[in-house]
């Protein structure tokens, strides 16, 4: 129970939730239940089904309603007399700026995606506000404190990029499933249902195809009175027959990858079955609702877990095509793929299962093809709740500034030396992290007045000590200092110093951030800019402010804990970092041939495999035991079993 | 109806859980009968999830009348005096649970759980029982053995910041993944009365302390004749006092069963929530997994405890007994 000093930090305390749903949910109840009284939380989901699984404070009359809002009605039930303010939104709206993160104790997180969880970590330390962070994943969890300062940051160690694809991999030589799903869904039905106008990498070969393109544009495009089955069939025989047909003429591509098989309609339809198509599918007429549409349930296939035939891919493709035509014209021309689209998930699941049938490649049932195509993350209640109680223990700590029982603690599906809830201590900060390595700063200046140069001499060389700045704002390049630098580069740059900010090529106003980064300092500062007009002439003879500058503790690398003392396990790896991967995740496009077509699911888990990038490890991971023996474990306890996604 | 296949409303509510657990444990649960007794926060966490994950009924015992303290850690029950007075706690939490699942049949049994027969416990497939007493927690236990159905029976109580799981799946057969194949296991687990009458010094060296701490409660107050968890800080020189004595007859050395621990687990008697959510949700885990037979359950305690944050499995078995 908490003690009496526990109770009032946690009475007296503002905390920000962000994320209502599976972790939200259980950790909204348990904060109130703990005793806390003012609690905010952002979410800009409604309700859905499938969340009701786990999402227990919403029921099925409350789907298409804000979480946040349903959230905090079904606390107040138990604990009617707490604040609870919610925020149905996006948590990257400038609305959620450092201010309002300012007037919160401590931040947990119960998101779902790396982009959001980046934004929240940005801002937390901005705010100089710790953040608990926390992931689930199917029986996976984990919950990480970070503190300015004193622990990493969320983005300290590089979280894995979502992953890309080669385009010719997609358009020519899948290998694998997944690759047959990205073709289905960002290809063919892009191109079918999609924004006409928008780029498609359909007919896109290996060799030079320019003169069959101009064919392949007509042959996506329905013929002048063309039957619209004879028209679904055309489209199949184009991509799974034709389009196969061209690619196996290119010799090169197949010399030492399995040959693809072209598949036809007429191989694979019987006539007969053709005439059923169209009788079965006039019971569709009756049901006006489009989302009720269904290509299966048509064709009387009730199982989402079956693996269908080549033959029955093709006959529920078809009917799917039909279907669209037939049923949802209107919305042709603007269609995107959506996961709770039931006949845009039959559609691009046996599109997929086709080519994947081509390619040799094993057909999927429309439930695992759905959760593939959708970015589904599997998740269960008790995951959940257990994270959610492991959030509250960490975020009284925090309340309490308990700094040296902060832990991170991993929920385990299976055991590691008997634990299935591991705690271990949190790393120290990465000096080289992009986001947190230096304070972020901010600075008051006359954004209409003061030039570039002023900045650089008053603040960048006189303040921040850097002498070899290199200045940015966004990916526009202000301002730096070299020697390999070409004479217009130098001329640009000069020319920049003398402009007033405002009036730079990208502006510089109150509210955006610069990057002024010192190479050879290996030093990365953040500034905010906040527009002042007056400046005090005796105190701000400068005529700009620069606050949040604090002094970076040396910390102790306490080398004792380091050697192994009760004895080491099989586990001990020492790792030595790795100086040549970077941490620069967030300038990573993707060069050369590859361009990103489309985004695997940021499963919490991936957070995991995070930790066995044993690239640096300049701390090892201690679980300390009662009898201060000290065990020694790799960066990855127990995790590294846990295959990357794919 | 096709037996083999999910309804069109399951398949949709259960669709982000069978992507976990497979539709076969998903058709498993919904067959599953579930018993509870002892109404507490910890056993309203995991009442929460057995009836989200979809089981086919859950009956609650639980005659105690509702009060400001039972329900102070329990999310299913208002804290509105008018409306929880003279109900008791099953009644008022079967009410708040019927709403998570429409498909889940939630009840309330009224009686002595202590009184009932093994013709009672045959109805059900999972038996928990928490805020009991020892006497209680063996004989639903013995009672529960004696049937030629499994029944998978837990025990479940939390005190200050520290939780206790025990399991007892008798003789269980269950698969698990090993690379890409699924072998087949199995466990043999000891009763309740088994396991804690293993001998202190007999066990691992490293087990932990507050296996030993609870085992001081729970005589404490099987001595005393107290019902579970009425203890207070008046009794701590009787409990330390006893602590000695157990430590002595097992010729356990005393600093594997701290004060300090004892201290906590005396001063204070309510739940703190956050180890209700842990270990309700462990719990709701562990049955999952004994009802459906796959994935290795714990064998054979569980315990959590805040303070240093794990959550640690033992096995309390006497080299006789279990695999």
């Amino acid at each position: 129970m908490a003690s009496q000093q526990q109770l009032s930090a946690i009475k007296g305390s503002r905390v920000l939730m962000v994320g209502a749903g599976g972790i939200g949910c259980e950790l909204l109840k348990t904060l109130a239940l703990s005793g806390f009284q003012d609690i905010h939380i952002i979410d800009m989901d409604t309700i859905e089904v499938s969340n009701l699984n786990r999402q227990f404070l919403f029921r099925q009359s409350h789907v298409g309603q804000s979480k946040a809002k349903v959230a905090r009605e079904a606390v107040l039930k138990f604990r009617p007399h707490i604040k609870i303010t919610p925020y149905h939104g996006n948590v990257k709206d400038p609305d959620f700026n450092v201010d309002f993160f300012k007037q919160f104790n401590v931040v947990l997180n119960g998101l779902d995606n790396l982009d959001a969880r980046r934004h929240v970590n940005r801002l937390s330390l901005a705010a100089e506000v710790p953040l608990v962070e926390s992931g689930t994943t199917g029986f996976l969890g984990q919950v990480t404190v970070h503190v300015k300062g004193r622990t990493e940051c969320y983005e300290c160690q590089p979280k894995p990029a979502p992953k890309t694809y080669p385009v010719c991999t997609i358009t020519s030589t899948p290998s694998k499933f997944v690759h047959c799903i990205v073709w289905a869904k960002d290809l063919l039905f892009a191109k079918l249902f999609g924004d006409k106008n928008q780029e498609n990498d359909l007919n896109v070969h290996s060799t030079d195809a320019a003169s069959s393109s101009e064919q392949a544009e007509d042959a996506f495009e329905r013929r002048k009175d063309e039957d619209i089955e004879q028209y679904g069939r055309r489209i199949y025989d184009h991509v799974f027959g034709y389009n196969i047909e061209v690619a196996l003429s290119n010799e090169e591509t197949w010399k030492n990858r399995n040959r693809p098989r072209p598949v036809y309609s007429r191989d694979v339809m019987l006539n007969g079955l053709a005439q059923q198509n169209g009788n079965i599918s006039d019971k569709n007429c009756a049901m006006d609702d489009p989302s009720s549409v269904s290509a299966m349930a048509s064709l009387g296939m009730k199982n989402p877990q079956d693996i269908w035939s080549l033959m029955e891919n093709s006959r529920i493709f078809l009917e799917a095509f039909k279907l669209f035509f037939v049923k949802r014209e209107k919305e042709i021309g603007n269609l995107t793929f959506d996961k709770d689209d039931q006949l845009a998930v039959e559609f691009v699941t046996t599109a997929a299962n086709i080519r994947a049938s081509s390619f040799g490649i094993p057909l999927h049932s429309l439930f695992e093809a759905k959760g593939i195509a959708g970015n589904i993350v599997h998740a269960v209640a008790t995951t959940n709740a257990i994270i959610a109680g492991l959030i509250v223990i960490e975020a009284i700590k925090v309340l309490q500034n308990d700094t040296n029982n902060y832990r991170m603690t991993y929920c385990l599906e299976h055991p590691t030396r008997k634990m299935l809830l591991m705690p271990v201590e949190p790393f120290e900060p990465n000096k080289s992290c992009y986001v947190c390595s230096e304070t972020p700063l901010t600075l008051e200046i006359n954004t209409h007045r003061a030039k570039l140069r002023d900045f650089v001499e008053k603040i960048v060389k006189a303040k921040l000590g850097m002498y070899f700045p290199l200045i940015m704002h966004g990916p526009a390049l202000l301002y730096e200092v070299g020697d390999d630098l070409d004479e217009d580069m130098v001329a640009n740059y000069a020319a920049n110093l003398e402009k007033v900010l405002c009036e730079l090529p990208s502006p510089i106003t109150s509210g955006i951030t610069i990057t002024v980064e010192d190479l050879k300092q290996e030093l990365t500062c953040n500034i905010n800019i906040k527009h002042r007009e007056e400046f005090d002439e005796e105190k701000e003879p400068d005529g700009m402010l620069l606050s949040g500058w604090t002094q970076s503790s040396s910390v102790e690398n306490d080398d004792n804990k380091s050697i192994g003392n009760g004895g080491s396990t099989s586990n001990a790896a020492q790792t030595v970092p790795d100086d040549s991967e970077k941490n620069d995740e967030m300038g990573s496009v993707p060069s050369g041939k590859k361009r990103k077509l489309s985004e695997v699911p940021d499963a919490a888990a991936q957070d995991f495999s995070s930790v066995t990038d044993g690239s640096r490890n300049h701390k090892k991971l201690e679980v300390v035991d009662d009898d201060d023996d000290l065990l020694m474990l790799d960066a990855d306890p127990g995790i590294n079993k846990k295959k990357r996604l794919q | 109806m096709d037996g083999e296949v999910l309804t069109e409303q399951e398949t949709a509510l259960y669709d982000r859980q069978i992507r976990v657990w497979g539709v076969d444990t998903q058709r498993r649960l919904s067959k599953a009968h579930i018993l509870v007794c002892g109404m507490k926060g910890t056993v309203a966490e995991f009442c929460k999830n057995i009836v989200l994950a979809g089981v086919s009924s859950l009956t609650l015992v639980d005659d105690r009348v509702a009060t400001e303290e039972a329900i102070s850690a329990n999310f299913l029950i208002p804290p509105d005096e008018n409306a929880y007075g003279g109900k008791t706690l099953a009644e008022l939490c079967c009410d708040s649970l019927k709403d998570f699942n429409p498909m889940v049949r939630v009840s309330v049994e009224k009686g002595d759980v202590s009184s009932f027969g093994g013709d009672f416990f045959d109805k059900y497939d999972v038996v928990v029982a928490s805020c009991c007493s020892l006497a209680t927690k063996k004989s639903i236990n013995e009672k529960c053995r004696k049937l030629s159905k499994h029944i998978a029976f837990y025990t479940v109580d939390c005190r200050d910041s520290c939780g206790e799981i025990f399991v007892d799946l008798q003789h269980h057969r269950y698969s698990k993944k090993k690379l890409d194949e699924n072998i087949e296991c199995q466990l043999q687990y000891p009763s309740i009365e088994e396991a804690i009458s293993v001998p202190w010094r007999a066990l691992p060296r490293k087990v932990t302390k507050l296996y030993f701490a609870m085992r001081v409660m729970e005589r404490f107050e099987e001595v005393e004749k107290r019902n579970p968890g009425d203890v207070s800080s008046a009794d701590l020189p009787g409990i330390l006092k006893l602590k000695k004595e157990l430590c002595e007859a097992n010729s356990l050395n005393e600093s594997h069963v701290p004060d300090k621990l004892l201290e906590r687990l005396v001063m204070c008697t309510r739940e703190f929530p956050p180890v209700c959510a842990i270990i309700g949700g462990i719990l709701g885990q562990e049955v999952i997994k004994a009802i459906s037979g796959k994935g290795e359950p714990l064998k054979n305690f569980f315990f959590f405890d805040a303070m240093d944050g794990k959550g640690i499995i033992e096995d309390i078995s006497s080299p006789d007994s279990g695999s």
